[in-house]
């Protein structure tokens, strides 16, 4: 049973193989998706379905609905208030972070409540927000906050906590002032719990943005697909659905590519260490 | 023994300190008294709803939906994960797509969902089972693929079976990563069955809480948001225990209770 394994492992990898490296990379991305997409076409050419829409239906009402007006009322604005709520939770989240993180009575004084307060399931709190803020963009971007706001500042709390001792020491010696010892010595051995904390917020945030407004809203990408469903509109619904999907993968690219660039020392280090 | 104490002591200051302040925003007129009621109307609220059994069925529902969406999930992820996760073509062949899908915010198919099942407990269950499972699926698949080389060599040369191969090899190495899986699932879980129960209307304290809003019982709306977030911790506290069990053998367990 070996034998054909050793002699595989003897030939140069070029022989043993059928296709270029790169077309074989290609048909394993592609493969898969396109026999889905095929398979799905097929069936709603067999036995059309009035919930599963043919895909160039669907990519008609995508072009017909997103590429336009919309784009600039539902799309970004949504976007936008993401984007706010999540940099206000980042901030924030780090901030208050790093200060309790480093003193510890302070910690161990708030830390049971901010258990508490991350363990509330964030939907629970559209209701609150909209009592005490209205339903503008203002409780829009306190939702999305007040719901990522939590993971990021345990983790950095939990980050901080771990700083080396004798890092410590040495920051002590050298006198560094307070801003010197947070930008040289705390944030650069935290970030990689930090950058934990917002990968779980992004998550959460794109969820927040699409409840707050599928309740009490007239515009907004949530708002939209509702409308859609509510008049059958199926194709127009599905494009929104797969357009909120592209949407999250822009989200996780940019966040590797944020990550890449924040924990490339980390992730180097590591390497080596492994090495 | 004053340093074990010291963290309690101050963890229950800091609980008691955050109901004080809660108490006295409102009364002082920091904030308004009709739609932030003071801590002790909440209080009192809540102390009521314990006495009602409607609640408790509410509760009850919340966590039915949440219990067969975590099943459902977990055991979907388990098997896929596990089948995927073992065979390198699948494993290669579908990164894509899973690396398409993962990232769709799950509440983005709630009007499919209420198409396809209608304003019920099902449609709820399609969001909560879509986010719940990459969760698993992801650990699952990291996991079965994790095993140490050098292990795996060592099994191979003394010829176990593949049935050994699994139980002794692969499901150790994995099972910390279904734990995890399993911990994050719960919490987004729960998350999805609240969002169902606000949005699509699905029985349970999400339905409830919107249901005292309309009817303007503000001190009840916050005494479901307080129930919501110890329903949380307290799955949290049991998802915990249960980790610490299954895993005591192994060292990232092991490690927590020589400290």
């Amino acid at each position: 049973m070996s034998a054909p394994a050793v002699t595989r492992r003897l030939l140069p990898a070029s022989a043993t193989r059928r296709l270029p490296r790169w077309l074989d990379g290609l048909l394993e991305a592609v493969g898969l998706p396109l026999a889905l997409l095929g398979l799905w076409a097929l069936s709603a050419l067999l036995s059309p379905n009035r919930y599963f829409p043919a895909p160039w239906r669907i990519a008609e009402a995508f072009v017909a609905t997103w590429v336009g007006d919309s784009f600039f009322v539902d799309v970004l604005p949504s976007l936008g208030r993401l984007a706010i709520g999540l940099a206000l939770a980042i901030v924030l989240g780090v901030a208050l972070g790093v200060l309790v993180g480093s003193v510890r009575w302070l910690r161990q004084l708030v830390e049971p409540v901010f258990e508490f307060f991350r363990a509330v399931p964030p939907p629970m709190l559209v209701p609150i927000l909209a009592l005490m803020l209205g339903i503008g963009d203002t409780s829009k971007i306190v939702l999305i906050v007040a719901g990522t706001v939590w993971p990021i500042l345990l983790n950095t709390v939990e980050g901080v906590r771990a700083l080396d001792g004798v890092q410590r020491e040495t920051a002590t010696s050298y006198q560094l002032t307070t801003l010197q010892r947070v930008r040289f010595i705390t944030l650069p051995s935290a970030a990689p719990q930090i950058m934990a904390g917002i990968r779980q917020s992004l998550s959460i945030g794109l969820i927040l943005m699409v409840i707050s407004e599928m309740t009490n809203s007239s515009s907004g990408l949530g708002y939209r697909i509702t409308f859609f469903q509510q008049n059958f509109q199926i194709p127009e619904m599905w494009s929104g659905i797969i357009l909120l999907g592209f949407i999250g993968i822009a989200l996780a690219v940019l966040f590797q590519i944020a990550e890449r660039f924040v924990l490339g020392w980390y992730r180097g280090l590591k390497e080596t260490e492994r090495a | 023994m004053r340093r074990r104490l010291q963290p309690v002591i101050l963890g229950l200051t800091g609980v008691l300190g955050f109901f004080g302040l809660w108490q006295l925003a409102p009364t002082v007129g920091l904030v308004n008294a009709q739609y932030v009621p003071p801590a002790s109307d909440v209080l009192v609220a809540l102390v009521s709803l314990t006495g009602d059994l409607h609640y408790w069925r509410t509760i009850g529902n919340t966590l039915l939906t949440w219990g067969i969406g975590l099943g459902i999930a977990g055991v979907l992820a388990l098997v896929l994960g596990t089948v995927v996760g073992l065979v390198p073509w699948l494993r290669r062949s579908t990164r894509s797509t899973v690396e398409f899908l993962r990232p769709i915010p799950s509440v983005a198919i709630i009007p499919l969902a209420i198409l396809l099942f209608g304003l019920d407990r099902d449609a709820s269950l399609v969001i909560v089972v879509f986010a719940t499972f990459w969760q698993i699926f992801i650990q699952v698949l990291y996991g079965v693929a994790d095993v140490d080389p050098v292990a795996r060599d060592t099994q191979r040369s003394f010829g176990l079976p593949a049935s050994s191969r699994f139980v002794h090899l692969v499901l150790p190495t994995a099972l910390p990563y279904i734990m995890t899986g399993i911990r994050l699932g719960a919490t987004v879980a729960l998350i999805l069955t609240v969002t169902g129960e606000l949005i699509i209307g699905a029985e349970g304290i999400g339905r409830l809480l919107t249901q005292r809003q309309t009817a303007g019982d503000y001190a009840e709306v916050y005494a479901l948001v307080v129930t919501a977030g110890l329903l949380a911790l307290i799955i949290n506290l049991i998802v915990r225990a249960v980790e610490r069990r299954v895993l005591a053998w192994h060292e990232s367990v092991r490690a927590e209770v020589v400290l």
